[in-house]
């Protein structure tokens, strides 16, 4: 599918990485899908987004661009930030609950 | 100077800002029960419009030939080539000049008076209730801030009416302040004694002006039919050039070129393209001349609604029943002028039109003359001007039907100040006579009638005494309307006189007959009030109104004087402010035997009111002298039993006709024949074989069916929302899969 | 390789959000020292700012004269478009900190950190609307979210505010996790992330338009969650319901608005070349948007749930507009209509949940329709605004809401020549708009004809907010066409 992006000098073919990149994506959904912890679903989320940063790292050294790898850095950034919003919210809930087990949030339904 | 112009959208913001600061913040405004917040905000903003009025009138000083100041896009439809364009555009010209100073001026002052009015209305109406505390503070809030919103609701209706550049837009004035009036007339709808004749009257007034708003509605539709436009001057260019040229040579022509040149494009507009007329190829130059007529009389049905002449003038003595200033502004001063201003508007077209304008004066002549002689036989003080009102609006009628547009604009406008300043003196002189009935009744001179009008001019007499202000200026207000030099109603219906008697023999002598009668009601009036000896307790205690009330009586009185200064003979300042708008006005010069006649009958009307009122004047529980002519008085005194007329040809066969309808032909034959013997027996039969199986299982079933089916799946649906936030991410990764396998399946396959 | 300069940077057209965030960040600042319980200043200074932004708008709608211009080297595109949703935002923006000034210090929650975080998402929305890269759409979008995420649970330790909050960060967090995903494919499919480049290359067909499908589609997925599209919506009933409710009304029109921006955008402007693929895909989720949020609407008893679903059912109508865009000789027309549609709905409901706010009693309680009942006695006016806005959110004659159903559903209908599915989405939205009476109108007889005794808190800023909402619903409802001419010369381009 990528072999015309490929180039002699690169010693592993582009869509390897992105074939990691999809499995890795996936199984980062799959960790929300399961787990319980809220701090484990957000390390799942960091793991979708980390897939997400490979495969744009992967299609910038193909095309030979920078634009890809300056979006890493961005949602890098951005990934940070969320982290610092997230702990706190479980911080908080943790305080009021003394649980971070997300099944117990379910005050609200219908 | 141009740029002034561009404030002209404030005229009407003003008063509509004063809306919407009643309706949210009116009951606020008023922290206690003697406080005038309300009032002080709505007259500022009155007077904010006025001074926007006067703002005009300075920019026209430099561009006399009027401009058009567009606003906003309202109505624009496309059909093929064709375009229908009818913006919401301001027309400034030297004739709405006129009326947006008479309207925005005279309105000021009303509603500075209401102020102090409607304090002592309201406090009258609590003490009739018998509500205290709370409730009555309550009650009044809510009644004063809603009056004031509905008066500068008013304001703003009637600066629409007259700044419209087109019909269409007037007609949105026009039935906004009939609503105000309906409105405003029925104020006291819940009066405990009066409230049912008040909201009757209201709904009179509402209901025969929607005959004349009928008229009106035609009228610009045939004008849209004719000329495939409704803007002001692109009617009249059109209809000039359709009278020369055929229809189709003057489907380009608009006033709009002309009027851009001259305003060197400041705020002139390219030419507008317009629809089509519907009537393309109907009409030649022959049956044009029928067509406008045909318009131009149904204009005229729309004026006789909201000016009140006959045939339509019934309900503007019942509008009486609303507060005075209400009668003072809207059923005197501004709103009943309107038709009046539109005719003048419309000079173009009635002057294509000979026998509109014939029928326009002889119906105002008419008019003239009728109300005048039913004034003379009323009692009540304001039913009196009401009658008087429609008379002197007959006047104006008759000089606009006969071309004498500016001797009718003129007389408009020294009317408004005179009648305004007549009927809040009446307001004053009511007030009066409430407080010295309270008075009277507090200090237990008891005695009095128990059904006490403060309105009937037979429970007065010798006020002079107790109002002194109100005197002078009511007497000021009378001469004036009673058309006695210097004042300034002489000068105006003098004008008008001339006219008369230059085009049309009859009209002059129905109005010289009728300037008697003017004078002769108004001296019985004064005589009958204010002079001789009180005839009752309440008379007797009544006490001057307050400086917030004689305040704008002074001004207008000092307005009735000096009226005629507006266009005195020689000068004809009005005459030359207003021919840059009013293509067809004319003016006649002075002519001295005309003057001289119209204040001999005067005089004479003056002095014989004065040997039956005033030489003698009538004690308590004494018939009036003029019950001597017997019939004639009685005749009068039933307004020419003009009601019992609609009564007997229109109400009671329309009633008989509902009747005859409802329970013969619908009920008895229909209903209880047809019905029941033929279809019903019929029916039964098949009903009874149908109704069981079919209706209740397949109708029934299926409208019950869908509203279960909805709900029901409601009920389920809402079970998928079971608050768990792993169960929300499964349904984002499902919507993924679906999304994927669609396109998957779709477009990558 | 060029670099900026002063002109391509071009600080002059994106000077509205530059006073909205240099304003906020002085802000941030001077609320340090506005001791507590004076936090109003906070608002009032913010408003302040936001007057601010919306003057430098004007002045640019003004010169620009429907020209667009490009800033920060191509990042950013300032069009008819961007101008026109940026007075929404700013006008939502204004109104969300006239609701709350009263709410926050009558729950006892009022800190200044609320008027900034209000403020830095209106910012994060305002350059949503204008990006015309990949990566600003991202950054965009975050910006826009993490403050919202706080705001929700603003009113903690309170149980549901909380609850709200991690419901709404955890869920959001996943679908900006395909948002990503979805823009790296597309990056991988066309070798660039501008939106000028992605259309250039997708008109080619280089370097794997395939790539590029499954990477629009997860971007769809993404925004389908910003602006609460089914199945991505399922966060919106419990969040609006948890959520501080001036946060709520803010939300529900501001974030919405803001992912309909950006989304049309890369949408429209980017990927006609596979028009025909999400046309039918966005038709499609708009189909179920509309049944399953006005169906369930009626099931619910607490007001702020079923404005959550009526949000839930606006969005689908706004969707169908969406995917009558798909070809580029509809899209003027159906951005129009979206666009118009959203101010409409952006009047309609901070109002309508502006009436909630006065119902609301200080324990969070008296959100249950019951709490309604009486309204129309002791509350006439008030009443009759709820009416008014009830009427216009079902498309009844006489307001705004009438008006854009009209404009979206003649969009459509245009654009359903030859192609069935939307209209068929037309048709689904009328008959879900008769549907969505039964719950609107139901609002209407509880107000008038059921006795209670309402307890309304109605302050001076929450009135102006009132009043201000109410006028604009009838205005535009009597007077559309000067405000839908502008949405119509707000055109969307591509600029590079």
């Amino acid at each position: 599918m990528f072999t015309e992006l490929q180039e002699a000098n690169f010693l592993v073919p582009t869509s390897y990485y992105v074939i990691l990149s999809a499995v890795l994506f996936t199984i980062g959904v799959a960790g929300v899908l399961i787990r319980r912890n809220a701090i484990l679903i957000f390390m799942s989320i960091e793991l979708m987004l980390n897939a997400a940063n490979l495969a744009f790292v992967a299609f910038a050294r193909a095309f030979q661009d920078l634009s890809g790898q300056v979006f890493v850095f961005f949602v890098m950034t951005v990934a940070a930030s969320e982290v610092a919003v997230g702990l706190a919210l479980i911080v908080a809930i943790f305080r009021s609950r003394k649980s971070i087990d997300i099944d117990e949030l379910h005050s609200m339904e219908g | 100077m141009d740029s002034l112009f561009a404030l002209i959208p404030l005229i009407i913001v003003f008063p509509f800002s004063g809306v919407v600061i009643g309706v949210f913040f009116g009951r606020r405004l008023m922290p206690h029960k003697d406080s005038i917040g309300p009032g002080l905000v709505a007259s500022i903003l009155a007077g904010a419009s006025f001074v926007i009025a006067v703002l005009m009138f300075i920019a026209l000083q430099g561009h006399p030939e009027g401009v058009e100041v567009p606003l906003a896009t309202w109505m624009n439809i496309t059909a093929g080539d064709r375009v229908l364009d009818i913006p919401w555009t301001f027309k400034i010209d030297t004739l709405s000049s006129v009326m947006m100073l008479v309207v925005a001026g005279v309105g000021t002052l009303i509603h500075i008076y209401a102020i102090g009015y409607m304090q002592g209305d309201i406090d009258e109406q609590i003490a009739k209730r018998g509500f205290e505390g709370d409730e009555a503070f309550d009650f009044k809030r809510r009644r004063y801030s809603k009056f004031f919103t509905f008066f500068n609701l008013f304001l703003g209706s009637m600066l629409v009416l007259v700044t419209a550049n087109n019909y269409l837009m007037m007609f949105v004035g026009w039935e906004l302040v009939g609503l105000c009036s309906y409105l405003l007339i029925g104020f006291w709808f819940d009066d405990p004694v009066k409230g049912v004749y008040n909201s009757e009257s209201g709904k009179k007034a509402f209901i025969v002006n929607r005959i004349g708003d009928f008229g009106m509605l035609i009228a610009i539709m045939l004008i849209f039919w004719t000329f495939g436009t409704v803007q002001f001057d692109d009617v009249f260019a059109r209809a000039e050039c359709m009278q020369a040229e055929s229809q189709e040579a003057c489907l380009t022509v608009s006033a709009g070129e002309a009027v851009h040149e001259e305003a060197e494009g400041e705020h002139g507009e390219a030419a507008r393209p317009y629809l089509t007329p519907v009537a393309l190829g109907k009409i030649g130059t022959v049956t044009l001349g029928v067509v406008v007529t045909i318009i131009t009389l149904c204009l005229l049905l729309g004026a006789t609604g909201k000016s009140a002449q006959i045939p339509l003038f019934v309900w503007l003595p019942d509008a009486m029943a609303g507060p005075t200033p209400v009668s003072a502004l809207i059923h005197a001063a501004t709103m009943v002028t309107a038709g009046i201003y539109m005719i003048t508007r419309s000079n173009v077209l009635y002057a294509m039109a000979p026998i509109s304008g014939t029928a326009v004066a002889i119906v105002g002549a008419a008019t003239a003359l009728v109300a005048g002689t039913i004034a003379v036989a009323q009692f009540d003080i304001k039913r009196v001007l009401a009658y008087s009102t429609i008379s002197q609006l007959g006047f104006m009628i008759a000089a606009v039907g006969l071309g004498g547009y500016v001797a009718g604009i003129f007389h408009l406008a020294t009317h408004a100040f005179f009648k305004a300043l007549l009927f809040l003196s009446a307001g004053s002189v009511i007030h009066g006579m409430e407080h010295g009935h309270h008075h009277a009744a507090h200090h237990g001179h008891g005695g009095d009638d128990p059904d006490f009008d403060p309105q009937d001019m037979r429970y007065m007499g010798g006020l002079k005494d107790k109002m002194p202000i109100t005197t002078w200026v009511y007497i000021i207000g009378s001469l004036a309307l009673a058309g006695i030099p210097p004042l300034a109603g002489f000068w105006s219906k003098d004008e008008i006189l001339l006219d008369a008697s230059l085009n049309n023999q009859l009209v002059y002598v129905l109005l010289s007959i009728s300037a008697f009668f003017t004078a002769f009601y108004m001296g019985r009036q004064v005589f009958m009030v204010f002079f001789g000896r009180a005839r009752t307790e309440a008379a007797d205690h009544a006490v001057e109104s307050k400086p917030m009330m004689t305040t704008p009586l002074i001004i207008l009185a000092a307005l009735s004087v000096l009226g005629g200064l507006l266009n005195l003979p020689g000068l004809h300042s009005l005459a030359h402010w207003l021919e840059h708008s009013v293509a067809h006005a004319h003016t006649a010069e002075f002519n001295i035997s005309i003057a001289a006649i119209s204040t001999l009958l005067g005089l004479i009307a003056i002095g014989l009111s004065w040997l039956l009122y005033g030489r003698k004047p009538v004690e308590a529980g004494q018939a009036d002298p003029l019950r001597s002519t017997g019939p004639v008085f009685t005749f009068l005194n039933r307004k020419w039993y003009w009601d019992e007329l609609y009564d007997t040809v229109f109400i009671k066969p329309y009633v008989w006709l509902g009747e005859f309808l409802a329970v013969t032909i619908d009920w008895k034959f229909w209903h209880d024949f047809v019905h029941d013997r033929i279809i019903g027996d019929a029916f039964r039969g098949w009903g009874a074989i149908l109704s069981q199986p079919i209706d209740q299982g397949v109708v029934d079933g299926a409208v019950n069916g869908i509203a279960q089916l909805v709900d029901g799946s409601s009920q389920e649906l809402r079970k998928t929302q079971t608050g768990y936030v792993r169960n929300y991410a499964l349904a984002v990764a499902l919507g993924v899969v679906l999304v994927l396998g669609f396109l998957a399946f779709r477009f990558l396959m | 390789m060029n670099l900026p300069t002063l002109e391509s940077i071009n600080l002059l057209a994106v000077l509205p959000v530059l006073i909205v965030f240099g304003w906020t960040l002085v802000l941030l600042v001077i609320d340090l020292f506005i001791p507590s319980g004076r936090k109003y200043w906070t608002a009032w200074l913010g408003i302040l700012g936001l007057l601010g932004a919306a003057v430098a708008l004007a002045v640019r709608f003004i010169d620009a004269r429907g020209a667009a211009v490009t800033a920060f080297d191509g990042m950013l595109t300032v069009d008819g478009f961007s101008l026109f949703l940026q007075a929404i935002f700013i006008l939502t923006a204004v109104i969300g900190i006239l609701l709350a000034l009263d709410f926050l210090p009558r729950h006892k929650i009022e800190r200044g950190e609320y008027y900034i975080l209000l403020l830095f998402t209106t910012g994060g929305m305002m350059i949503m609307s204008m990006a015309a890269d990949l990566i600003v759409v991202f950054l965009a979008l975050e910006l826009l979210s993490i403050p919202l995420y706080i705001l929700t649970g603003f009113a903690r330790p309170r149980a549901d505010s909380e609850e709200a909050a991690m419901k709404y960060f955890l869920l959001g967090a996943f679908a900006s996790g395909f948002l990503v995903f979805g823009i790296a494919l597309t990056y991988g499919g066309t070798g660039t992330t501008s939106l000028v480049g992605v259309f250039n290359q997708l008109a080619e067909g280089e370097p794997s338009r395939d790539l590029a499908l499954v990477g629009m589609a997860l971007i769809l997925v993404g925004f389908g969650f910003k602006v609460a599209a089914v199945p991505f919506h399922m966060w919106t009933p419990d969040v609006y319901q948890g959520a501080p409710t001036p946060v709520t009304a803010f939300m529900s029109v501001g974030a919405k608005a803001g992912g309909f921006a950006a989304l049309m955008r890369i949408l429209i402007v980017a990927m006609p070349a596979v028009g025909e693929a999400w046309g039918m895909l966005v038709a499609i989720l708009a189909m179920l948007t509309m049944i399953l949020g006005n169906v369930v609407a009626i099931a619910q008893r607490n007001i702020k749930r079923m404005l959550a679903y009526s949000s839930i059912a606006h969005a689908g109508y706004i969707l169908v507009a969406v995917s009558a865009a798909q070809r580029p000789e509809d899209a003027p027309l159906a951005v129009s209509a979206a666009i118009f549609y959203l101010l409409t709905y952006a009047f309609t409901n901070l109002g309508a949940f502006g009436v909630v706010l006065a119902v609301e009693r200080e324990d969070g309680s008296g959100n249950l329709l019951e709490d309604f009942a009486g309204l129309g006695r002791s509350k006439p006016v008030l009443a009759a605004i709820m009416t008014l806005f009830m009427l216009s959110l079902t498309g009844m004659p006489v307001s705004a809401g009438l008006v854009g159903k009209f404009f979206v559903f003649q969009a459509a209908i245009n654009a359903s020549v030859g192609n069935p599915w939307i209209l068929a989405a037309a048709i689904v939205g009328i008959v879900t708009s008769v549907i969505s009476a039964f719950y609107y109108i139901r609002i209407i007889l509880i107000m008038y004809m059921q006795e209670g005794e309402p307890q309304v808190v109605l302050k001076p800023a929450l009135t102006v907010a009132l009043a201000l909402t109410a006028l604009a619903t009838l205005i535009l409802g009597i007077i559309p066409a000067p405000v839908f001419q502008l949405a119509k010369d707000a055109l969307l381009t591509l600029v590079g």
